[in-house]
């Protein structure tokens, strides 16, 4: 089987990986450079475990063709905190018991990282917007929610600190 | 199963290469081929791309605009020439099916998806063709495009609204904010002195492909939009229409619904 040269940046850091042709993003993710964050659920794109972000925009990376993303930014549910310090995001879903099975977390936080990136204060409708391509079967998505809306106040009171 | 990729820079060599091959596949967004290709399909063995960046332009033309294939859910939402078109493209998965989804895939997904292409449908939607000469109406697409798949859409041409009354779509759905569909409705209602004057009305997951309902566009030609103005045209709602069953609805479930939401559509009253 052919095998293609790609590169990218992945949580920051270049990556350079053979990628078989027509392999998906999660399979590169997971397989080829070990970050095992993001799940595969349904590889179908309904339950989004797969979320990650590419250029700072929400993907399912189930549904990504590998190729595609040469030469753009892949980020991952891996690249949020930094050592033992937790992204405030993940601090919040810790505080609100947004996960319980936690297999749809790391798709929730990257769906949430980016709203907040794109819109650091949103409402609850827009939160419901955002997570509305991510499945929960454990926590009725209310903890989740709240989670979203405190990590946005602790992120704004840290940027007016 | 094993498959070659093929990424092409222009439109006309990746659709002579599509021509040429029976066993190639054109790759827009990702969402419906990708979701093929995990489910190992024995359906193609090719993947055709093309990074023509003229395929993710819109360009507007008097009372037309022209959206290019390529364009995403993503791009609609961002892009406010395409305003009408904002609540369709919110209604299509959610925001990561958003910015990968193209308009041009769109056409192409199976029943009850392509709620976006019954909008297109409303709005007179013609379809160009890498290297087809002239643009194709959007219904006569429909109706051969599962038994010719192998041509590459570059764009489709549709009329933009005159004001933001005369078009309307209405989703259905059984769950919030992101659903499936039990069906879809999109209207242009042109308006002269208060009466209906080339009504366009198109129906999704009533049919094979999304559809035009032309028994309710003549039954509202000329009249105006309250209770006894639609009646005729409420009447003709199901009109030799014969609606699938899935897991969503059934047939009987989706003839009985349609002319309430139709109602609820032309009084504008729905939400």
């Amino acid at each position: 089987m052919a095998r293609t040269p790609i590169e990218f940046r992945h949580n920051g850091r270049d990556q350079a990986i053979f990628v078989e042709e027509g392999s998906n993003l999660l399979d590169v993710l997971r397989r080829g450079v070990g970050d095992f964050a993001p799940k595969y659920g349904c590889g179908q794109g309904t339950c989004g475990c797969c979320t990650v972000l590419v250029d700072g925009e929400p993907h399912l990376s189930c549904l990504t063709l590998a190729e595609t993303v040469a030469g753009r930014s892949i980020e991952t549910t891996s690249g949020l905190g930094k050592g033992v310090e937790l992204h405030p995001l993940q601090q919040a879903f810790m505080d609100n018991f947004a996960a319980q099975c936690g297999y749809c977390t790391p798709g929730m936080l990257m769906a949430a990282k980016s709203l907040l990136d794109h819109n650091p204060s949103p409402s609850r409708q827009e939160v419901v917007e955002a997570i509305a391509g991510n499945i929960c079967r454990c926590t009725g998505y209310e903890p989740i929610i709240a989670a979203v809306l405190d990590a946005s106040s602790r992120m704004s009171g840290r940027r007016s600190a | 199963m094993p498959v070659s990729v093929k990424t092409y820079a222009g439109v006309e060599e990746a659709a002579r290469a599509l021509s040429a091959s029976r066993s190639a596949r054109f790759f827009g967004g990702g969402t419906l081929v990708m979701r093929a290709l995990n489910e190992g399909t024995q359906a193609f063995d090719t993947v055709i791309r093309v990074t023509d960046p003229a395929l993710r332009q819109v360009k507007p033309e008097g009372d037309r605009l022209t959206i290019g294939a390529g364009v995403t859910m993503a791009a609609v939402l961002a892009n406010r020439d395409l305003a009408f078109l904002h609540p369709v493209a919110r209604s299509i998965g959610g925001p990561a099916v958003r910015t990968m989804a193209t308009i041009g895939g769109n056409l192409f997904a199976a029943c009850p998806y392509g709620d976006f292409t019954v909008a297109l449908l409303a709005l007179d939607g013609a379809v160009t063709i890498a290297g087809g000469g002239r643009a194709l109406n959007l219904d006569d697409f429909l109706k051969v495009r599962d038994r010719e798949p192998r041509v590459i859409v570059t764009s489709v041409t549709i009329t933009r609204p005159r004001d933001a009354q005369a078009f309307r779509f209405h989703k259905v759905s059984r769950i919030k904010p992101k659903g499936i569909s039990v069906l879809s409705i999109a209207a242009h209602l042109p308006q002269s002195g208060g009466r209906v004057n080339n009504a366009r009305v198109a129906y999704g997951a009533m049919g094979p492909t999304p559809l035009r309902v032309t028994g309710v566009e003549r039954a509202l030609e000329g009249r105006s939009l309250d209770a006894s103005g639609i009646a005729p045209a409420l009447a003709a709602a199901t009109e030799r229409l014969d609606p699938p069953t899935d897991a969503l609805a059934s047939s009987w479930y989706r003839r009985e619904v349609a002319p309430v939401h139709l109602r609820r559509l032309l009084l504008n009253q729905a939400g």
